[in-house]
């Protein structure tokens, strides 16, 4: 599992180059590099895998997949897609909006887009659990008609729609501020409708950003804690993520619960940054 | 003038013809406006709102008897000490990994820059996790630790060390393009004229680079601030003593304290308001040029 070490980091080439050698004379800025991801990420990393890989395989794959570990992944992923997605489409209809009209109020929207970056999630989680509790704002308006939204599933997604949506709209941006517009002319002037335009013209290209955008959005979202543990009952098998069961496994001592649950969250992470990386390398292609 | 004539006629159809596409043109982007500003009105304006008006619904009073209380004294401070020392100290790193990535070709390039923006997508409960397990009692470092009496778990390091964690990728990421934008001329030209790696960065490098690191050090200081996943997990959240200014949110709100919650949650929130006003002129300064072009 441990395949990165830091000593296979440090990859100081002497450069032929007589204009690289000039500059590669600074090799502080390369121990200062290593050293800072060594001790603080590279080894914080080993230790969570080493201490995974010391519980043998069966009883590591029963805690991992125990039903309250299981549920608490159902209810992460299911619910972090469902609000990236979501965003997937209003996000990228911000970003259009943005990129292509003008109109009173653009900085405004284009700034307050990034509030979600700049917000703590603490405070997002506890303005996000009193709006939409029973006697506030929208949530009032929602109780009478048997939408509990605060405490429930529904208040999870609330808070990862919050948390994700600046990704999409980021993402997508550059992308379609890029895109030319005598393309869209183009098809309009050979008689292609509105639709033909965007599902043919548009759509394709911007295609690889949105996705890139939702998977950054998504693993966001799976791995958000702050807001969600506010915004939740956390009651197991109803509302329980997976961050928070790793949260409560560590508060009951629980070390080896933690860390396996853990390294199951890390690779995930791993294979999202993975996704997201190929998503990247694809919507360059359109570039 | 026959082509002229031609010409002027054929614009005049594209006109005529346009028009009704114009007429439908214009109404879609309405639409399109109103759904955006409603979409983030009710997903993001209404509860950014909410933080102040729950605040401020008794006017100033219950942030000024909030100051007098020494557990949110002490939540503040030690948020702003958090955020003392990890700036400085991911500057540095911020720097260096910068300057190794834009001015070094090297395989392994694309891999070391996932390597550095690996804390972002690393769930902040598992950081936490990460340094428990290395500095807690039975981590590796546990016992050394114990025996030398020095804490880090459950105090003020390892709050700080989570801290430097979640925000490590910020400066890299904002300094690389804009060094690989500068191009490396104006620094070649200054060592031919006899000035030194120390003078090529301050009177060289850091006039260029200014804006993205001041938007990088504004993005850095905002998630050092906000953090609660991982200093969580790391702080024990004693009151007084390792009570970052988000952990003490979640106790009072809680403790059903609404007031003191939203007293604290509003200088976060202010907060968030300076960053986001910072982040649009800083935007504007490293991005315009660009777009000139």
């Amino acid at each position: 599992m441990t395949t990165t070490t830091p000593s296979s980091l440090p990859d100081r080439k002497p450069s032929s180059n007589p204009f690289l050698k000039i500059i590669t004379k600074i090799p502080w800025t390369w121990v200062i590099t290593f050293t800072y991801l060594a001790f603080l990420l590279i080894l914080p990393i080993i230790a969570l895998l080493i201490k995974a890989a010391s519980e043998p395989l069966d009883s590591f794959w029963k805690t991992a997949t125990s039903p309250i570990a299981i549920s608490s992944y159902e209810i992460t992923f299911v619910t972090a897609f469902a609000a990236a997605a979501i965003n997937g489409i209003f996000g990228t209809l911000i970003a259009w909006v943005i990129v292509r009209y003008n109109f009173f109020g653009k900085r405004f929207l284009e700034a307050v887009v990034d509030l979600p970056f700049a917000l703590p999630t603490a405070v997002a989680g506890l303005t996000l659990a009193t709006v939409y509790s029973n006697n506030g704002w929208v949530g009032s308006l929602l109780a009478p008609l048997g939408i509990k939204i605060a405490f429930s599933r529904i208040g999870v997604f609330v808070a990862m729609t919050f948390i994700s949506l600046p990704f999409i709209v980021r993402t997508v941006q550059p992308v379609l501020t890029d895109l030319e517009k005598e393309l869209e002319e183009a098809a309009w002037s050979l008689g292609a409708s509105q639709i033909q335009t965007f599902t043919k013209v548009i759509l394709p290209p911007l295609t690889p950003s949105i996705l890139t955008g939702i998977a950054l959005g998504f693993s966001r979202a799976v791995g958000e804690y702050g807001s969600t543990v506010i915004i939740a009952s956390n009651t197991p098998f109803r509302d329980l993520i997976t961050p928070v069961l790793i949260f409560q496994r560590l508060e009951q001592y629980d070390y080896v619960g933690a860390t396996v649950i853990g390294v199951v969250m890390l690779v995930i992470s791993f294979v999202s940054l993975l996704a997201i990386n190929l998503l990247q390398a694809w919507s360059k292609k359109y570039g | 003038m026959a082509n002229l004539h031609n010409s002027e006629s054929n614009y005049d159809q594209d006109l005529l013809q346009s028009q009704p596409k114009k007429q439908q043109k214009s109404i879609a982007p309405k639409i399109l406006i109103a759904i955006s500003f409603l979409y983030v009105g009710l997903v993001l304006l209404i509860p950014a709102s909410n933080v102040f008006v729950q605040a401020f619904a008794k006017g100033f009073t219950p942030l000024i008897e909030a100051f007098k209380q020494e557990d949110f004294v002490s939540a503040i401070k030690l948020t702003v000490g958090l955020a003392l020392v990890a700036l400085p100290l991911n500057t540095i790193f911020g720097l260096s990994a910068a300057w190794a990535i834009a001015r070094n070709k090297f395989p392994g390039k694309a891999l070391l820059l996932s390597i550095i923006d690996l804390p972002f997508s690393i769930s902040p409960v598992v950081a936490g996790l990460m340094i428990v397990l290395l500095y807690g009692r039975i981590g590796w470092f546990g016992s050394f630790l114990e025996a030398n009496n020095i804490k880090i778990v459950f105090a003020f390091p390892g709050m700080l060390i989570a801290t430097i964690f979640v925000s490590m990728p910020f400066i890299a990421r904002e300094v690389i393009p804009v060094l690989d934008e500068m191009g490396t001329e104006q620094e070649e030209a200054a060592r031919t004229l006899g000035a030194n790696d120390w003078q090529i960065f301050w009177k060289v490098v850091v006039p260029n680079i200014r804006w993205g690191l001041l938007y990088g050090l504004v993005l850095t200081n905002a998630r050092a601030m906000g953090e609660f996943g991982a200093v969580s997990v790391v702080s024990g959240n004693i009151a007084a003593k390792t009570q970052s200014l988000p952990l003490f949110v979640e106790e009072a709100y809680k403790n059903y304290e609404n007031e003191i919650a939203y007293s604290a949650a509003v200088l976060l929130a202010l907060l968030a308001v300076v960053t986001l006003v910072l982040k649009e002129i800083l935007e504007r300064k490293t991005h315009n040029p660009n777009e000139r072009e």
